[in-house]
């Protein structure tokens, strides 16, 4: 202890704090590009709740078992069909629709991002080595570092609201996308690459004829767990404003409140299994 | 084969070094030392070491080897799939090491295309969008690919399995829809690595004589990689042998198998007796079959006068070999209205199976004037040995595809 103290002492302190507060504060300045960024952002995230809010609720968990009846086309899993009924009349029921609809908002909008940046930088990944040893320790870092302390600066940079719960939410969430893209990409057979390129296929055509529909089922696996990991995120999103099923369960700590805590936590595992199922039987290939 | 041998691909000094200090390993091999002390002293492997040969227009070209010596190094060389780290390739004239991406693909769409050892087939599409590859990528409208597709399907033998994805093939089909594929973009070279060498033996050899076949009648100039010297023997217009990355020999059948140029080579071919490398197998032809499930005596005479023999080999729905019938039995049958071939089908056949060395069959087949009949051990008929096949094929001369 003691020795520990003197050590600490005798060696002056690393300001890393300092910096990065001053790297924030140095983003900061850019306010328009920030602005323009929340903008975006907040009006992708405003159409999703737009819709979801025309939907009559009846005809939003029609819409849900159509999907899932069609996605499970080859074999129909009548289980989820009656759990998804069930919970969505239960949500429903338990005055939740809105807040539930809110969430879900969220975690299309941002998976949607994590999608659109994610899909791209794995293809970079895969293609070149050194962006795979730039970006592999970047992952590492965005999706071990506690997430909470993203709000941090997303506060500092998007103010409060959806749209900081949304960046916060991507940064946390597009790991596996990128990583499962660029897996599946350099597990495409050699062969069938040699194959590709023998016939005088161009860059592109190999990645969209060759390479992206053999990593489909490992991209979507990645997509897949994006939206699990953004769906983990909405309770902390909720500290910093964004509204939905997170809220009502951080309120109901606050409150001590562990019937209204459990009722909302069970909404939010309601909905993750009926994204989770939805996108996983999309990863399977559905012949001609 | 060809009498003008105009000479279609040129290699020259064609080298590839894997790996770091290339410059040290080049100058080591130059200094004589070989493959193992380079890789020691260096940590770069030789793949191929300074390879020159000619190919001639419309010959098959098969080049030999063990297991790391070099082949597909040096066929990915030819389409620049591998990057030669010097030397040069020269199709037609052209000096492929000159021309930039664009031109190279140009090359690679329209003169020569590629079949793999192990099908390099696109799991996510049917057998006509596999077919369609090539073309697609050109940007060829949908309508004449198509077309393109189904010739070369037809071409190579498959029909009725356009929409059939390739793991619903066995081995033999996929790598037919493979050559299909390339044979599409009507392409003037063949790359061939190890084509069959993923095949059961029976597929093989089927697979070989349709690749005769095709070969006889649209003259492509194929590179055939193969460590098999049976297979080597029976397609190769040339041989070329291989060995710790250098080109040994280029010949031949006949010069390799009577002036081995070392004792590597010697080695190779082991003291071969033609008639003992040859096995039945090697030397059967395609009898026309007659199924009796099927056919009366009127079709199996159609098919007897089709084919111009007089004797047809009977078999079931499973291909197991019954006997023979001869065309006159047949008339007679005809004659008489009687639709039933029972009773005039002779079970007293030769058989033997594929793998018997000639050598074995020699005297029989000189005696008797019956062709023996290859089986299978489930007894499905393969297919039968004439005496004609046997004596040409211990001349040298290529065996009489099955026609
Ligand atoms: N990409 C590579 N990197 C390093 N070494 C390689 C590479 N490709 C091939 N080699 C080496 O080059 C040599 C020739 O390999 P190649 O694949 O051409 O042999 P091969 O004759 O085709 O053998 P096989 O019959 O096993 O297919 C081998 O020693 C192999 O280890
Ligand atoms: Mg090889």
């Amino acid at each position: 202890m003691i020795l520990n103290s003197l050590i600490l002492g005798s060696i002056p302190q690393l300001p890393l704090a300092h910096w990065i507060d001053n790297f924030v504060d140095w983003l900061v300045q850019f306010t328009g590009f920030f602005n323009a960024i929340t903008n975006f952002i907040g009006s992708i995230n405003n159409a999703f709740q737009w819709v979801f809010d025309l939907i009559p609720i009846w005809l939003f968990i029609v819409l849900v078992l159509a999907l899932t009846f069609y996605v499970n086309r080859d074999k129909q899993n009548w289980g989820l069909l009656i759990f998804e009924l069930l919970g969505l009349l239960m949500i429903w029921n338990l005055d939740f629709w809105r807040d539930m609809t809110q969430t879900l908002t969220l975690v299309l909008t941002s998976s949607l991002i994590a999608l659109v940046i994610g899909i791209p930088l794995g293809i970079l990944m895969a293609k070149s080595h050194t962006a795979e040893i730039i970006l592999k320790p970047i992952l590492d870092f965005m999706q071990t570092m506690p997430a909470f302390v993203y709000l941090i600066p997303a506060v500092a940079l998007f103010g409060i609201g959806m749209v900081p719960g949304i960046v916060a939410s991507v940064i946390f969430a597009m790991p596996p996308t990128v990583r499962m893209t660029n897996m599946g990409i350099r597990e495409v057979p050699n062969e069938l690459i040699e194959a590709a390129d023998s016939f005088g296929s161009t860059e592109w055509q190999k990645l969209f004829k060759v390479e992206l529909p053999l990593a489909k089922t490992s991209l979507m696996a990645g997509v897949n767990q994006s939206m699990m990991l953004s769906l983990s995120m909405v309770v902390i999103a909720s500290m910093i404003g964004a509204m939905g099923l997170g809220t009502k369960v951080y309120f109901a700590v606050g409150r001590n409140d562990a019937g209204n805590g459990f009722a909302a936590g069970l909404a939010i595992v309601i909905l993750a299994i009926i994204l989770d199922r939805l996108t996983q039987s999309l990863t399977r290939s559905h012949r001609k | 084969m060809s009498t003008q041998k105009s000479t279609k691909v040129e290699v020259k000094n064609l080298t590839k070094i894997f790996g770091k200090h290339i410059n040290k390993a080049r100058e080591l091999s130059r200094q004589g030392k070989d493959k193992t002390e380079i890789l020691k002293e260096t940590g770069a492997t030789i793949g191929v070491d300074q390879a020159s040969f000619k190919i001639y227009d419309g010959e098959i070209f098969v080049i030999m080897g063990l297991s790391g010596s070099g082949k597909s190094t040096l066929v990915r060389m030819i389409n620049r799939l591998i990057e030669p780290t010097e030397g040069e390739v020269l199709i037609d004239g052209e000096n492929l090491m000159k021309i930039d991406k664009k031109e190279l693909r140009e090359v690679r769409r329209k003169k020569m295309s590629m079949v793999f050892q192990n099908f390099g087939l696109l799991p996510n599409r049917t057998v006509l969008e596999n077919t369609e590859y090539g073309l697609e990528i050109q940007g060829v409208d949908k309508t004449t690919r198509e077309q393109k597709a189904n010739e070369a399907l037809e071409t190579v033998g498959i029909t009725g399995y356009n929409d059939e994805y390739p793991d619903q093939l066995s081995g033999g089909m996929q790598q037919r829809v493979g050559l299909a594929r390339a044979l599409a973009n009507d392409p003037e070279i063949l790359l061939m690595d190890e084509a069959f060498s993923a095949l059961d033996p029976l597929n093989r050899t089927d697979m070989q004589d349709q690749l005769l076949d095709i070969q006889e009648r649209l003259h492509k100039t194929i590179i055939f990689i193969s460590h098999d010297l049976n297979e080597a023997l029976k397609i190769g217009d040339r041989i070329m042998i291989m060995k710790d990355a250098k080109v040994i020999q280029t010949g031949t059948p006949e010069d390799i198998l009577t002036h081995p140029a070392n004792e590597y080579v010697e080695e190779f071919i082991e003291n071969v007796d033609r008639s003992k490398v040859l096995t039945a197998g090697n030397v059967m032809i395609r009898p026309t079959i007659v199924n009796i499930e099927k056919a009366g005596p009127r079709l199996a005479l159609k098919m007897m006068k089709d084919t111009e023999v007089s004797t047809a080999y009977v078999v079931d729905s499973r291909r197991n070999l019954l006997g023979i019938v001869d065309a006159n039995d047949v008339i007679k049958l005809v004659r008489d209205k009687n639709g039933d071939l029972t009773s005039i089908v002779q079970t007293k056949v030769p058989t033997t199976s594929e793998d018997t060395p000639i050598s074995d069959l020699m005297d029989d087949i000189s005696q008797t004037g019956i062709p023996f009949a290859v089986i299978n051990d489930k007894k499905q008929l393969l297919g039968i040995i004439v005496r004609g096949a046997v004596l040409g094929a211990l001349a040298g001369n290529e065996v009489s595809d099955f026609e």
